[in-house]
């Protein structure tokens, strides 16, 4: 691989920084007496929001539904996604160094299905909140689930719901199409540099 | 509002046409008082008036303004120029409303050496200034019955401070903040035979012209905090201080007061101090008095008064009683304090933005004498006096006089200014605003206000650097302006449009108790810094419990039981309590859990001897209760806090003196998906 291909790939494995930067997924609700909307961040290591007491908020609005508080110890995943994308990290770096366009397919796509399992996670979260209801529950509207929107917007009786993924997500975004693109562009260092490379290729 | 648009359209030829004829006659402003009634309405009201004030909904005022109100002890704010009532802030009187004063935390506010004083009578809102123009920190106000300064503070619009003040009564002419906050200047409106122990002697009311004296209060105000300190006195002779102001720019280092019966009337006032043609503006050279204080020249005196501070991190207001107090008397002080004759009983006095006249309102004068610094400066270089007063300089009258408005009107009273070169000055008899020029002093237009006009206001008109836009007058009287409301009326606001070189009416606003003087400043001043709720983790409040699983009843001694609870929606907790006992005196310390905007929750018991008690979010509020017979008395939450605020309610147990039903308290019966909800016992 050539060294700007290197470079790249390092940015990519780098990119994935961006989630201890920013949330990955941005759950956004208004209400008319929420005139300035209640946001609650969702990120790789905790969960924040539009201020500091908004998880509260939350929980207050939905027990009346009797939705099950929202509390960031309830999630494990917070506190050992942060180790996956440090290994993400460190070993996309490592396949920067190392240079080989097979290890970076490989890590691309494990970055995939990280991405897709963690999705998936978020989703099946989703829809536990939004269906184990409190029976005891003072607010109950037959047939009616509190499932939010993975992506896009639903109302949610008085509240519209809107999820979109956050810049964080960007970082996983760039991670994975940049290590694609280097994988992409290696492809073609076979073809121009074969003198250089066969060698290698044939041991 | 179309036709009342069109009404106005088709009314305000006719109302020019009246004008015109009142204007040609107008040499005194109470020409037109026949035939007032049937064009009054019409009469100067702008075309346009409607969309002037028209603050559509969801839309913020321009301006916030301060109404102080008068007897119900309170200051009111209202937005501008739509005259909408934001809030209702209470200073010197209880507050059932919200617990004020009836709260075990807010009680302090009001002691004073007289005891718990929960009424007071609140003239003059003042703004706190930052090189003499408003800084939306602090508002300063009065208590003119049992003399106290009280501080507002702007961020969270609570009064956070009251201080009383000794060797005073009726503190009218107060509170007066220099340029930069440096003190607040309060004169005593009513002499008294001071003992020079803290009070009053007990002497023959025969002996007024003798023992009586006034005095005037200089108190420090921290730059940062605002807290206030009562620095020193002056002692001055018995007349009557009624109203004071600052000077600015060159005069910047004085504070002006007007004074009455300096015939030392004690007696019918009304006749016994109207004899003199003059009395006096007495000008006192303020940063000269602080450096004679500082340098020793102040003497002390035993005291007693109370100083009142609301703790920003408990919401616990505590009193401190000082016992002493320091005192400059002006025949030590050389240069500190001058006399001016002003003719006959002056009220307002009002120092123009550039700080060089000095307008004095004498309310029985047919003129209006306008003071000139230069010339007092001149005057007192070249020692123009004419005698002294109790061993203060009398400056000669005509050394000092920059000129007079003629013929301004009957009873001037007050007067602010637009920063354009123009005076409005507001006239109680003959019920008008006159606005005349600074440089000729001659007349140039005059708007009737119904009825009987007190103070006028320009917001920032009493600074350096006057907003200029909107003049609001304070009528005494109402009438037949609004429906009518049995024999007590609504006190009468007017807003008029002085932008212009003709004053335009544009909306008549009712005002709750009696406004005297009032105060305005553009909104963005103030509005970014509004506190929206208080964190629960800066709650030092030492019964505060900042969660469910914390909360507790303890009986403390044998009539005594704590009850450290909480609220946040919808319930509170603990909600069910027994093994209270008649007679028990029970504190109800409230946490208000919210930590979000506009999440108040009240709280309210049965038979409860005091009131109610609104918590704001993340604070801590305490109603005392004793029950007086035994039973089941429920209490529940006052403000409609959600949609289950119905159902945020509870039920005490009261049992008989010496019953052995236990403590206990719970909320809900099993463990229920609520946040922090715990069942405890």
């Amino acid at each position: 691989m050539k060294i700007y291909q290197k470079v790249l790939m390092v940015v990519a494995a780098l990119s994935l920084g961006l989630l201890f930067v920013f949330p990955m997924w941005k759950i956004y609700l208004k209400a008319p007496q929420y005139p300035e909307g209640l946001e609650l961040h969702i990120w790789v290591n905790k969960l924040g929001g539009s201020s500091e007491s908004v998880l509260q908020n939350f929980n207050i609005l939905n027990h009346y539904i009797g939705m099950e508080p929202i509390h960031a110890e309830s999630f494990a995943e917070l506190k050992f996604m942060p180790y996956i994308v440090i290994a993400f990290m460190v070993t996309g770096v490592l396949v920067g160094l190392i240079g080989r366009k097979k290890l970076v397919l490989g890590w691309s796509g494990m970055l995939m299905v990280a991405g897709a399992a963690g999705i998936l996670d978020f989703y099946l979260w989703l829809v536990k909140f939004g269906t184990n209801l409190d029976p005891k529950a003072a607010i109950k509207v037959p047939g009616m689930t509190y499932i939010p929107p993975l992506l896009g917007n639903k109302q949610l009786l008085n509240f519209e719901a809107l999820s979109l993924p956050a810049l964080g997500s960007l970082g996983i975004f760039l991670a994975i199409s940049l290590s694609l693109v280097v994988y992409y562009f290696s492809l073609k260092n076979k073809t121009v540099t074969r003198g250089v490379s066969s060698g290698k290729v044939l041991v | 509002m179309e036709t009342l648009i069109n009404k106005f359209k088709k009314a305000a030829p006719k109302a020019a046409l009246l004008m015109a004829v009142a204007a040609g006659s107008a040499l005194q402003g109470c020409s037109n008082t026949d035939g007032r009634n049937a064009g009054s309405t019409a009469e100067g009201v702008a075309s346009d008036a409607a969309s002037a004030v028209y603050v559509a909904p969801g839309k913020h005022d321009e301006l916030y303004s301060f109404l102080s109100g008068g007897f119900n002890g309170q200051v009111s704010v209202y937005g501008l120029p739509s005259g909408r009532l934001l809030k209702i802030i209470p200073v010197f009187t209880q507050h059932g409303e919200n617990g004020y004063g009836y709260s075990e935390e807010s009680k302090a506010m009001l002691m004073t050496s007289h005891g718990f004083v929960p009424w007071d009578d609140l003239h003059h809102p003042k703004l706190s200034r930052t090189d003499g123009q408003t800084d939306g920190r602090w508002l300063f106000v009065n208590g003119n019955n049992t003399p106290r300064v009280a501080r507002i503070d702007l961020t969270t619009f609570e009064t956070v401070e009251v201080m009383e003040l000794p060797n005073s009564a009726g503190n009218h002419c107060s509170p007066y903040p220099t340029n930069n906050n440096e003190y607040v200047i309060a004169g005593t409106r009513f002499s008294v035979p001071l003992d020079m122990k803290g009070g009053t002697n007990d002497v023959s009311l025969d002996k007024y012209e003798e023992e009586f004296r006034g005095s005037i209060s200089f108190i420090k105000v921290d730059k940062d905090k605002g807290d206030m300190d009562l620095d020193f006195q002056i002692l001055v002779p018995g007349f009557d201080y009624d109203l004071a102001n600052g000077g600015k720019g060159p005069s910047e280092d004085w504070v002006f007061f007007t004074t009455y019966n300096t015939e030392k009337a004690g007696t019918l006032k009304e006749v016994g101090a109207s004899q003199n043609d003059r009395d006096y503006l007495a000008a006192v050279n303020w940063k000269l008095a602080a450096k004679y204080a500082a340098e020793g020249k102040a003497r002390e005196m035993p005291a007693n008064y109370y100083h009142n501070k609301m703790d920003k991190d408990t919401h616990i207001a505590k009193s401190t009683v000082k016992k002493k107090v320091r005192y400059l008397l002006p025949e030590e002080c050389p240069g500190m304090m001058y006399l001016l004759p002003a003719p006959k009983s002056p009220h307002g006095i009002d120092v123009d933005p550039s700080g060089e006249y000095m307008v004095v309102s004498g309310k029985l004068a047919s003129a209006i004498p306008v003071f000139s610094f230069a010339m007092m400066q001149d005057a007192i270089k070249n020692k123009k006096f004419d005698g002294e007063k109790n061993g203060i300089p009398v400056l000669q009258y005509e050394s000092v006089l920059k000129g007079e408005v003629k013929e301004p009107g009957l009873g001037p009273l007050h007067t602010e200014f637009d920063g354009k070169g123009n005076a409005y000055t507001s006239m109680f008899v003959s019920s008008e605003i006159v606005k005349w020029k600074l440089n000729d002093l001659s007349v140039v237009d005059r708007m009737p206000v119904y009825y009987s006009v007190g103070h006028l206001m320009i917001p920032g008109g009493d600074t350096k650097e006057p907003h200029g836009k909107y003049l609001v007058a304070m009528n005494k009287i109402t009438k037949d302006r609004y429906l009518p409301t049995g024999p007590e009326l609504a006190h009468s606001a007017q807003l008029i449009d002085i932008s212009g070189e003709k004053m335009k009416m544009l909306l008549d606003f009712p005002t709750v108790a009696e406004p005297h003087y009032a105060q305005a400043i553009p909104a963005e001043k103030v509005a970014p810094n509004s506190v929206k709720f208080y964190k629960l983790d800066e709650n030092k409040h030492p019964h505060a419990v900042k969660k469910e699983a914390d909360v507790s009843v303890v009986r403390e001694s044998k009539n005594r039981v704590r009850v450290k609870m909480t609220a946040i929606r919808s319930h509170m907790t603990p909600d069910n309590i027994e093994g209270i006992q008649v007679g028990d005196t029970v504190y109800f310390h409230v946490t208000n859990l919210e930590q979000d905007w506009d999440v108040p929750h009240g709280f309210a018991v049965m038979g409860a001897n005091n009131a109610e008690t609104l918590i704001m979010p993340g604070a801590t509020q305490t109603l005392t209760w004793v029950p007086k017979k035994t039973g089941v008395f429920p209490f529940y939450c006052t403000d409609f806090c959600s949609a289950l605020h119905q159902e945020m309610q509870g039920y005490i147990r009261v049992s008989p003196k010496g019953s052995d039903v236990p403590i206990s308290f719970s909320t809900g019966k099993k463990k229920q998906n609520i946040p922090g909800v715990a069942s405890a016992h």
